[in-house]
This record gives C-alpha cells, sequence and structure tokens, in this order.
C-alpha cells in the first residue's frame, strides 16, 4: 500500500526530474548509450530518454486510471443491478455475459478505436468498454456470495427497499473485494493500453507514453536496446505495485 | 447444456454482426474511393456483394451461412472466410498449444513452490503477470536471437521458431495460472487431511504431489480453461512481435481494412472454441471434484 502512495507521487512529481524536454528531438545526438548527459541514452530522434520516462507516466497512468473509470461505473451498476434481479433475467444476463466474454477483447478495443479515433479518450474507452462485462460478473459473484448474511435479512424484514438494501448494505460490505478488483482492472488497463499503443493504435506521434516509447524502442533495439528498457522497467515495476496493493486489500477475485 | 451453448454462440456471432455495422463505411467503398473508381462503380460492387441490402436481411443471411458452415467471402479478394482461416490456423493452434504447454507447466511448477514458502518462486510469478509480453519478447529476442543467436527471432521455421515465441507468451500466461496453484496450495498446507499424511510419516514429496496438489488443481482447472481465452489477445501481439503468419494477424488486418466477413468468422471461431473449452472444463471440474458433482 506504502509502495502504491509512492508509486503514484512519484509519476505526479516525476516530470519536475526531466533533465531535456522530452519533444525536442537533436539530430546530432541520435541513439547515443546512456552516459552523463543523457542518463538513459536518447532515442532515434536524440531525444532524452530518461525526460520522456520520467514525462511519459502522466499520460500512461491517466490512461488507465480513465479506462479502471470507464470499466467501474458501469460495471458496479450492473453487477449490482444483477444481483437483485429476478431468476429470468439472471439466466438471459449469465448467456449474455458468457457471449461477450466469449467475444475476443481485442476485437472490441479495435473495434471501439477504429470507431473512435485516436488519442487519450478513445484509448481509455477501447481498454475500458472491454473491462465491463468481466467487471459485472465480479461484482455480481461478490454479491450473490453475501446474498444469505444475516444483516440483509434483517434489513429485509425491516421493509427496506430492494434499493436500500443494494446501495446501503450490499455496496459497504462488497467494498474491500471492489477496491482489490480495482486494483486489478487498472493494471489490466495498464498493460492493456501500451499493448494497443504497441500495435500502433493507441499513441499521438511525439507525446511521451510508455507504450508508445516501448513501440517506438522496438523498432531500434537492433542498435539501441535503452530505448524500450527503460518504458519497460517502468511499466512492469508500476503493474507488480499496483497487483500487489490489491493483493493486500483484499483476496483479490479471480478472472 | 448443449442449447445453452448454442445460444451463447448465436449471442456472440450477433454481437460480432452488428458491433461491426457500427463502423463508418467498408472495405469495398475505402477501396474503392482509394482506386479512383466513380460512385456508380462503388454501388453495382457493393450490390454485387449483398451490402446495398437492408440491414437485417444481410444478419438473417449471413446467419443462416453460419449454421450451414458457409461464412462467407473477404470482401476485399472473394476468398472464403473458412479458408483464410484453414489456411492460417496451424500456426496459431502449435503457438497457443506450445505456450499454454509452457503456462501449465511453468504455473505449477512457480506456483506450488510459492505456495510452499518460496519467495524467489513468488517473484518470478510476479514479474511474470506484470511484464507485458512485447517487452519481455524484445528482451527475449535480444538476448536469444542477437547477442547469443542461439534460435530465430522471426518467421515460421519449425520447431526452433516457436521455441521463443511459445516461452514468452506461454511465460506470461504461467503468471495467472501460477497464482491461483499457488493460493491453494497456501491454503491446503495446513489441511486436516495433510496434516493426517504427514503424522502417517509419508515422504514430503508425495504430500506435496498427491494431496496438496490434487487438491489445488481444481481452481486452476477453470483458470486454465478462461486463460485459454485470453491467449488471442497475447497471440495477436506475439504474431506480430515475432513476425508469424497466424489468426492474430489476419485479424488485426481485418479490422483495420474493415473486412467484415473475416472478422466475423474469425469471432465465431473464437467463441466457438473458448465457449467449448469453458464447457469441457466445468466437465472437468466435476468429474474431479466430488463436492461440486453433489
Amino acid at each position: 500500500m506504502r509502495l502504491l502512495m509512492f508509486l503514484i507521487a512519484f509519476v505526479i512529481v516525476a516530470p519536475l526530474l526531466a533533465t531535456h524536454d522530452p519533444m525536442s528531438t537533436d539530430t546530432d545526438s541520435q541513439r547515443l548509450p546512456p552516459h552523463a548527459a543523457h542518463i538513459l541514452g536518447t532515442d532515434a530522434l536524440g531525444r532524452d530518454v530518461w525526460s520522456r520516462v520520467t514525462t511519459g507516466g502522466w499520460r500512461t497512468f491517466g490512461v488507465a486510471a480513465l479506462a479502471t473509470v470507464i470499466a467501474l461505473l458501469p460495471g458496479i451498476i450492473g453487477g449490482l443491478a444483477l444481483s437483485a434481479a429476478p431468476r429470468l433475467i439472471e439466466h438471459l444476463a449469465d448467456s449474455s455475459i458468457n457471449a461477450v466474454l466469449a467475444f475476443p477483447s481485442v476485437a472490441i478495443a479495435l473495434i471501439v478505436l477504429t470507431l473512435l479515433g485516436q488519442g487519450v479518450m478513445p484509448l481509455a474507452f477501447a481498454v475500458g468498454i472491454a473491462q465491463i462485462v468481466p467487471t459485472v460478473r465480479v461484482v455480481r459473484g461478490a454479491a450473490l456470495a453475501i446474498r444469505g448474511a444475516g444483516y440483509l435479512e434483517s434489513a429485509r424484514s425491516l421493509g427496506a427497499t430492494p434499493t436500500r438494501i443494494v446501495l446501503f448494505h450490499v455496496l459497504p460490505n462488497i467494498a474491500p473485494t471492489l477496491l482489490a478488483y480495482a486494483g486489478v482492472v487498472f493494471s489490466y488497463s495498464l498493460l492493456n493500453s501500451a499493448a494497443l499503443s504497441f500495435l500502433g493504435l493507441g499513441g499521438e506521434p511525439g507525446v511521451p507514453d510508455w507504450g508508445v516509447m516501448l513501440a517506438e524502442g522496438r523498432q531500434a533495439f537492433r542498435s539501441a536496446p535503452w530505448i524500450a528498457f527503460a518504458p519497460g522497467v517502468a511499466i512492469t515495476l508500476s503493474v507488480m505495485i499496483v497487483n500487489r496493493a490489491a493483493d493486500q486489500l483484499g483476496r483479490s477475485p479471480r478472472r | 447444456m448443449i442449447l445453452r451453448v448454442i445460444g451463447v454462440l448465436w449471442l456472440a456471432a450477433t454481437l460480432a454482426f452488428f458491433a461491426l455495422r457500427l463502423l463508418p463505411g467498408d472495405a469495398i467503398t475505402a477501396q474503392l474511393v482509394d482506386s479512383g473508381a466513380s460512385a456508380a462503380q462503388i454501388e453495382s460492387r457493393r450490390a454485387a456483394l449483398g451490402l446495398d441490402a437492408p440491414l437485417f436481411t444481410q444478419y438473417t443471411d449471413w446467419l443462416v451461412g453460419v449454421v450451414s458452415g458457409d461464412l462467407g467471402v473477404s470482401m476485399l479478394d472473394g476468398q472464403p472466410v473458412n479458408e483464410i482461416v484453414a489456411r492460417q490456423v496451424a500456426p496459431t493452434i502449435s503457438l497457443a498449444l506450445a505456450a499454454l504447454l509452457i503456462a501449465i507447466l511453468g504455473g505449477l511448477t512457480l506456483g506450488s513452490a510459492a505456495g510452499l514458502g518460496s519467495s524467489s518462486a513468488r517473484f518470478a510469478l510476479n514479474i511474470a503477470l506484470s511484464a507485458p509480453i512485447y517487452w519481455t519478447g524484445t528482451l527475449a529476442i535480444w538476448v536469444f536471437a542477437l547477442l547469443l543467436d542461439w534460435l530465430p527471432s522471426s518467421g515460421d521455421s519449425g520447431l526452433t521458431g516457436l521455441i521463443l515465441p511459445s516461452a514468452v507468451l506461454g511465460f506470461h500466461t504461467a503468471g495467472a495460472i501460477g497464482r491461483v496453484i499457488a493460493a491453494g496450495v497456501a491454503e491446503t498446507v495446513n489441511a486436516d487431511f495433510v496434516f493426517t499424511a504427514r503424522s502417517k510419516g509419508l515422504p514430503e514429496g508425495l504430500i506435496v504431489w498427491r494431496h496438496i496438489l490434487r487438491a489445488s488443481l481444481l481452481p486452476a482447472v477453470s483458470v486454465i480453461a478462461l486463460q485459454a481465452g485470453f491467449l488471442l489477445g497475447g497471440v495477436v501481439i506475439t504474431e506480430m512481435l515475432f513476425n508469424r503468419p497466424g489468426i492474430g494477424r489476419v485479424l488485426l488486418d481485418a479490422v483495420m481494412r474493415q473486412d467484415y466477413p473475416v472478422v466475423q468468422g474469425i469471432v465465431v471461431w473464437t467463441a466457438a472454441v473458448y465457449i467449448i473449452v469453458n464447457a469441457a472444463a466445468d466437465v472437468i471440474t466435476r468429474q474431479l471434484d466430488p463436492r461440486v458433482a453433489a
């Protein structure tokens, strides 16, 4: 948990640590290995890798955070509503959920990106929308797991309406599970938005972003492996820290 | 059970059909506009492919085709979708199966070691879960193909060409499987029947193998089945990264060029595989676990 706080704080202040302008290209210093002036070397356009990694966190984390919200809001509402729905609807919903899960999520993301174009919001939507239905399933499962609890029984016998029960009794009690699951969705979004950038679908050219940097680094990694190394380490470390925090928050739900 | 599987398949196919129709334009228009065709030529080409018919008619026609095993033809070159899939499926299946094998073996080994308290195994699992495929893949190519020159980095050159991509994809999947096994093992170590086995004087290896692992494998079966579905996402990236032919690249290409019938066909195929694998996992779980069967 403390590590996660540190990570978020670091990503926020990291642009201050940049030693160069992350966007400025320099044809005289292309693909320089790490040395005193450029501590992580320079990329194919002569931009400073360290400065791009420290400033790139904003966009990468921003997209992942947006995607998490896009996945969780409808997912939580849908999951809670389903857990209180009558049997018939439940059965129908079950089949629909399975149908969407069978639909390759890469295809969903690709379709959304083709529809919305490129940029931060389209990327966040592409990654987030693909996660809505899995979220519905997890939330519904968590809500059903406490269905027989005594406090729900008492609320029901006191005459509380279903909406009230779901909002004031079910939701607070599954909150730890949801928080842990939010961590899982966040790290998934981080990996997947970078994956889409890697496929050449996410980023705008020039703007520093870890996924885009990896894709650019990959093209030059035969002659300059350090370009891909730094953003790769950044993504891996971030995902590890988020996963760890999610693990601690609760026995994280299975995907 | 079978009715349900068919229902889910129909829903997935329908979803594929209508989701793609949300996109503006289609492959024909894009292709012909680029080559400078007139509006009338575009119209006649679209009519020949049935694209001017009402959406619902197109849908029912397509569905009737799917039921009779005909997934239509590519808009771009008129090849039957079934033939495209058949030609590309072999490299993808060998990649997915090899990766799944590595993932199961790696997940079992690392997972049980981590569950029994090995912190280096736990660390390896964390790395497997956290490192993106396109990064571990890039590193693997750099080390094994460029620095050491042991293995080819690309192409479909038989078994040696399969080692790197399947290891990279399998390592990532091993993280998800190993995590569940580690949790199961950690939970089972303190179970009563393990205590009994130990007080009977059984050797430690036998206790782990016959008692602990067997009880921890059950939840892993459904995770392995789910991972089989996620593998396709990994396959798209792995095929790109290692420059391999296969279904993943065809899918990526077809979405970008809005070749609807090809995308729909691949989605129907992968959905079918996913649904059948998961139904099979349900049956296996029921066979293995007397508690679920009851």
